[in-house]
């Protein structure tokens, strides 16, 4: 191709002359070469040993003193489902109220008004700074403060008949949720680019609008993973609620273990059915961030 | 100095425009009319406050002095003898139809298609159905030479495809003047041209635009009229190639060397 070594004092008539190298790279395609994959020798041993630390577990508690067959019989035993579905529900409702207060306390802080914003910040200050189990106490025995409630002129009643256990855990919970939950909305809204909502304005969209059409869409995407963690959180903060006497799913098998003393074959129900309804909130959540990433990248590494 | 010269009508007109940003004087004293069809372009050194005269326009940034009309009605205020009302926020959006904004960054909504980021204005906003507006957007988009990437996420589409769906999610709305913040600035220099083009079409087909730009030669072109500013202030107005082949001041002479330099 181009003349060897020494060439290059040679005055040249071409356009630029290439400098001359001393060897030629050589000629290869790497796609007509067979490819070796890397060996990925950590990932292989770390697969060979969580296999052998699950299969240790496992051989553990099965020769451990645990009558499965019993943990079997309950899984499906009315009382347990009850509780099941007792903290299913609970854990929804506390969850809509909590995301309801929540975006609505997040967007009052976010707000010009200062009357707006100083609530919101009062209202996180409470439910964040005390223990929800003290929370759920001074619902349950608002009676001991106010003996009847009432609206003037339509009526009113004793107040221990107005807040049962059910009143008194939707109260605490979602309170409580909801303060926790406007933490996690507002992060999402700051996450939006400031240039969205100039965009949003330019169209000639009001707050409202803008809000529910342009950026609380791409919120969601940022606030879903930590929202799965607060909904999780929550299933299992349903079982404080037993203290006041709300019947969810650790109460129940509780109730059963008093009356038979099979106190681990029970605990494994519950441990049981837990997992099964995290594993469901798990794949909604899935579901959740595909809709919601529309037109974004997907966050998964590739390699 | 004359900005009054052949203009009929203003339908943008800011009398002694300030604007402070805490102690800085982003504007000052800038007095700019712009007449139905017009097209004209601010340029200037980066600082000069033009971005901010155009956010002004359409209420991103309220004024501190002087006063600015856009299509007859005083901008951001109601006149009340002595006194002026700030505006309620629906009034504030009512205004913000009658002009279209073009971003340096685009600022498509990602989580739509071209074609949603389109329809989003005149559904939500003007109330049209969505049929009526997904045909008018699908003909927008043909019109800025994107009818096959409709259904496209922003992400997926090059600098200058999403400033053109930009132009086109501006124009669903029917504006009366079309803002222009830098449009080109943001883009890879191969993909100028295509913005460059639909502005001049646009341009051509009567829109009335205010552009602010750092492409001189689509001003010569396209600009009925240039407007120099620097720190804050309007320096100079005058055709495009009066300005720019024999400018008055000092600085617009210094500022269009330093650019000439760079092409």
């Amino acid at each position: 191709m181009s003349p060897a070594s020494g060439a290059a004092a040679v005055p040249q008539t071409g356009p630029s002359p290439i400098p001359a190298r001393r060897e030629a790279a050589p000629e290869v395609d790497i796609s007509k070469m067979i490819l070796v994959r890397p060996r990925r020798w950590g990932r292989m041993t770390a697969v060979v040993a969580i296999l052998l630390i699950l299969a240790w577990l496992v051989k553990a508690f099965a020769e451990g003193t645990i009558a499965w067959d019993v943990t079997g019989e309950y899984m499906f035993w009315p009382t347990v489902l009850a509780g099941v579905w007792g903290t299913i529900w609970m854990s929804v409702a506390c969850m809509t109220m909590g995301i309801v207060i929540g975006v609505v306390c997040a967007v009052m802080r976010g707000s010009p008004n200062p009357v707006l914003r100083w609530v919101a910040i009062g209202y996180q200050w409470f439910f964040r700074g005390t223990p929800v189990v003290l929370q759920l106490l001074i619902w349950f025995n608002l009676a001991l403060v106010f003996p009847y409630m009432g609206i003037p002129g339509i009526g009113s009643a004793r107040t221990v008949d107005l807040i049962t256990p059910i009143v008194a855990t939707l109260l605490g919970l979602g309170l409580n949720q909801g303060a926790y939950t406007s933490e996690v909305v507002r992060a999402g809204l700051l996450s939006v680019d400031r240039g969205q909502y100039e965009a949003a304005q330019a169209i000639g969209m009001g707050y409202w609008t803008s809000l529910r059409r342009i950026v609380l869409p791409q919120a969601m995407r940022v606030v879903i993973p930590p929202l799965g963690n607060e909904f999780i959180g929550l299933v299992k903060m349903t079982s404080l609620a037993s203290i006041i006497g709300f019947s969810d799913l650790l109460r129940s098998v509780q109730d059963v273990y008093y009356l038979n003393a099979r106190v681990i074959e029970l605990l494994m129900v519950a441990a049981a059915w837990y997992l099964v309804v995290v594993t469901l909130l798990s794949i909604g959540q899935s579901a959740l961030e595909r809709r919601f990433g529309r037109g974004f990248a997907s966050g998964v590494r590739t390699e | 100095m004359n900005t009054m010269t052949a203009i009929d009508r203003p339908i943008v007109s800011g009398r002694n425009v300030g604007k402070l940003f805490g102690d800085f004087r982003a504007l000052a004293d800038v007095s700019i009319d712009v007449a139905e069809g017009e097209v004209v372009c601010i340029i200037g050194p980066s600082g000069s406050g033009k971005t901010t005269f155009l956010r002004c326009i359409n209420q991103l940034e309220r004024i501190d002095n002087g006063a600015l009309w856009l299509d007859g009605e005083l901008v951001g205020f109601r006149l009340d003898g002595d006194r002026i009302h700030p505006l309620p926020d629906a009034e504030i959006a009512r205004q913000r139809r009658k002009t279209g904004m073009v971003f340096q960054r685009f600022n498509l909504f990602p989580h739509m298609t071209a074609l949603q980021n389109v329809t989003e204005g005149p559904v939500q906003v003007l109330g049209e159905s969505r049929a009526a507006a997904t045909a008018r957007a699908r003909a927008l988009l043909a019109r800025v030479g994107l009818a096959d990437k409709a259904d496209s996420y922003p992400k997926d589409l090059s600098g200058g495809q999403q400033q053109r769906t930009a132009i086109a999610r501006a124009l669903a709305m029917n504006p009366k003047v079309m803002l222009f913040d830098e449009p080109t600035s943001a883009l890879d220099p191969e993909l100028v041209g295509e913005v460059l083009a639909v502005m001049k079409d646009l341009a051509r087909e009567g829109m009335t635009m205010i552009v602010v730009t750092h492409e001189l030669g689509f001003a010569r072109e396209v600009a009925d009229r240039v407007v120099f500013m620097d720190q804050g202030r309007v320096v100079e107005t005058g055709a495009a190639a009066d300005l720019m082949d024999a400018p008055k001041e000092e600085r617009t002479r210094n500022f269009l060397r330093s650019v000439s330099h760079k092409d």
